[in-house]
């Protein structure tokens, strides 16, 4: 609903009343309502956005929502937020509101097909509203590739160090090996390279390969794991810690001084795989893979041999298969992360999988929330905006993130969506109903 | 045949003997009770019956097999499973994911199941909720199965453990201290409990408790332990009026 026009109509109303109401106008809209809604709001801006952002004094559209100029430009401020409210939060508001109805009608139809089909509904739709976003931009597409590939580190790094209660400093290692993994695979493939020589297949193929050489790298790094797993998971405590971070300086060094895929100066000429959907899919995969385990009761073992081993033991669980299984499975996925960051950027050095990496990605977790996946959606989502965001500040970006993150670490301690899970079939179904008043 | 035999049993820690030669056979349905004062290793027997400590001598066998040296979940699989002392919740979970996690062994599913949703998974996971709310419901604590455990009274944090425990599917019940803290109302209805798990499921209870009242009512036969031996064993009366066993527990703090 328009905010500013109906509260000019209805005055006598008062604002606490209108918003209430607004709030349970709202409250109806269901999921794909709201990714309706965001679609006309992506479409409004492919149209208007470019005239508008002139006529309120940009340059160029802003590529992150107007979160870039906050600090980078302040006299743009109000320029800005009316494009905010213009372009996105207008559209949004308004489609979501109007498709309400319908858009409940047919999340309730959709109740009587298999789940599966409302969920690639949904993705494919919220694909159309991201890949609209970015395809105005070639650093939105960038930076929604890094956020999607931060989404999986996290995600998978939350299952060692939220479900399972352990702490574990491996995943740049983990990343490291899918990424150098994959990108021997493809380089080997297609790539004319001056040590692994001349291609071996032709180019075509390269979409089936590509996530065979994904899954390669996630293999490859789920085999390091064990070399992890195997003495650590003996015994409970710091142990894990101090064997992971080992791991991770062994694999960045190992990599240093391997010749064959560069050493130190980096590995490059992976071929161009990593499309934007290519990256949406597999990120995808990985949240409902990772969901799905997570919330069945073999993955619930994760939780009772955080809380209580011997107790989980006692309950016919067998503790050290379960760790042993969440633990590879976590570095599967920081693998395939890995094998998509090297095709994102399309160049590979050790250095960029040391310890800068590792607190980026505990940063990600630890303010998403433990034990949840929609703390670490949030965790990476948040974070990576909020780095792009601070970037106009330079180096005391580097005050405000730590500055922030101990605030929240003050205030809520294990994150800001700890322990919630998240109910996929909860969020597809009709939000009927209005409450009467 | 019996369902439990227990021969000969000793451990120790170092150079403690903590358990010496204990013997114990139990039958199918029968409720037996272990009293004896702090200290005396009745929780110890448990902890060797269930494989979370190893006997250095003795042999433990359910249904005629052996069951030492293979691991807790191990045991609780074949059929003996436990509740503990000091309630052993996980804090994080609520009443009903605990009741489900301790049918884990019966799962079949696979980790396929478990990544992608299978039928096969939801078909697993609706049964298993069934079985965890039956349970729930028998304990009279249905209502609160979506509760996380750390907002529930210690009763009924106590009756979630041995829901838990039931649903492995036990055919021995071990209870430790099943009435620890409980007020005088909260006891009545344990008991009574108890009473009934052991009518409706036809398994049997092994229970370690300190109040005499809770023993004499429950238990056909009494085992008594003091300093890591068997001193006395019987039916509730004969213990009860037994001189060792009021030298060495009831003689020296009157308990009801």
């Amino acid at each position: 609903m328009p905010i500013e026009r109906a509260g000019l109509t209805t005055r006598r109303v008062g604002p606490v009343r209108l918003l209430a109401k607004m709030r349970d106008a709202f409250a109806q809209v269901p999921l794909l309502g709201w990714l309706l809604g965001a679609l006309a709001a992506v479409i409004v801006e492919r149209f208007a956005g470019y005239p508008l952002a002139l006529d309120v004094g940009m340059s160029e559209m802003p590529a992150l929502f107007g979160l870039e100029n906050v600090f980078g430009q302040p006299a743009l401020i109000p320029g800005t937020i009316l494009y905010v409210l213009l372009i996105y939060l207008l559209p949004l508001g308004i489609v979501a509101w109007l498709s309400s109805w319908p858009a409940n009608w047919l999340a309730k139809q959709l109740l009587r097909f298999p789940q599966r089909i409302s969920l690639l509904i949904h993705l494919a739709l919220l694909y159309a509203v991201l890949s609209q976003w970015a395809s105005l931009g070639d650093y939105r597409v960038l930076l929604l590739k890094f956020t999607l590939i931060a989404i999986i580190v996290t995600l998978s790094l939350n299952v060692v160090n939220g479900f399972m209660g352990e702490f574990s400093c491996s995943h740049p290692g983990f990343m490291a090996l899918g990424a150098y993994a994959a990108s021997v695979v493809t380089v080997l493939c297609f790539v004319h390279n001056k040590i692994l020589g001349a291609p071996l297949l032709p180019h075509a193929p390269g979409l089936l390969i590509f996530p065979l050489s994904l899954m390669v790298g996630g293999l490859v790094a789920a085999f390091g794991a064990l070399f992890v797993a195997i003495p650590s998971f003996r015994t409970r405590g710091d142990y894990l810690a101090i064997i992971s971070l080992a791991f991770t300086f062994i694999v960045k060094s190992l990599i240093e001084n391997l010749e064959i895929v560069g050493g130190a100066r980096g590995f490059m000429g992976q071929p161009d795989f990593a499309s934007l959907p290519a990256v949406f899919v597999v990120a995808a995969l990985s949240v409902l893979t990772i969901n799905n385990f997570v919330r069945s009761t073999l993955g619930k073992a994760l939780n009772a041999v955080r809380d209580d081993e011997t107790a989980a033991n006692a309950m016919t669980v067998n503790t050290r298969r379960t760790k042993m299984t969440a633990f590879l499975f976590s570095a599967f996925w920081a693998g395939v992360a890995g094998g998509l960051f090297a095709h994102v950027i399309r160049y590979v050095n050790p250095g960029s999988f040391g310890i800068l990496k590792l607190s980026e990605v505990l940063a990600m977790v630890y303010l998403g929330g433990l034990n949840s996946v929609v703390g670490s959606i949030v965790g990476a989502v948040g974070l990576n905006v909020l780095m792009e965001a601070l970037r106009p500040l330079e180096i005391l970006k580097w005050i405000v993130i730590p500055v922030l993150l101990i605030l929240v670490m003050i205030f809520r301690p294990t994150g800001l969506v700890a322990f919630r899970e998240f109910k996929v079939e909860e969020m597809l179904k009709p939000k009927m109903k209005p409450p009467e008043r | 045949m019996a369902l439990v035999q227990v021969h000969n049993l000793t451990v120790y820690f170092g150079g403690l003997r903590a358990v010496h030669d204990f013997n114990v056979v139990i039958e199918p349905g029968q409720i037996r009770g272990l009293i004896g004062p702090n200290g005396a290793g009745k929780t110890t027997v448990f902890n060797l019956i269930t494989g979370i400590h190893q006997p250095t001598e003795g042999t433990i066998t359910l249904d005629g097999k052996s069951v030492v040296g293979l691991q807790p979940y191990q045991i609780a699989a074949m059929g003996i499973a436990r509740t503990f002392q000091n309630l052993r919740l996980w804090r994080h979970m609520t009443a009903i994911e605990h009741v489900k996690m301790a049918r884990y062994s019966q799962l079949s599913y696979g980790l396929v199941g478990a990544f992608f949703g299978t039928s096969k998974r939801v078909r697993e996971e609706a049964e298993t909720e069934a079985i965890a709310m039956r349970l729930m419901d028998m304990m009279g604590i249905g209502r609160l199965a979506n509760e996380v455990v750390t907002n529930l009274p210690y009763g009924v944090q106590r009756k979630v453990e041995m829901a838990r425990a039931l649903a492995a599917s036990p055919k021995l019940l071990l209870l430790d201290e099943p009435t620890a803290g409980m007020n005088p109302e909260e006891l009545r209805e344990m008991v009574q409990v108890i009473r009934q798990i052991r009518d409706r499921l036809g398994l049997a209870i092994f229970l370690i408790e300190h109040r005499m009242k809770v023993v004499m009512d429950l238990c056909e036969i009494i085992q008594t332990l003091d300093f890591g031996e068997v001193i006395a064993e019987g039916m509730p009366e004969e213990i009860q009026n037994n001189p060792k066993v009021i030298d060495a527990y009831l003689g020296k703090e009157v308990v009801i």
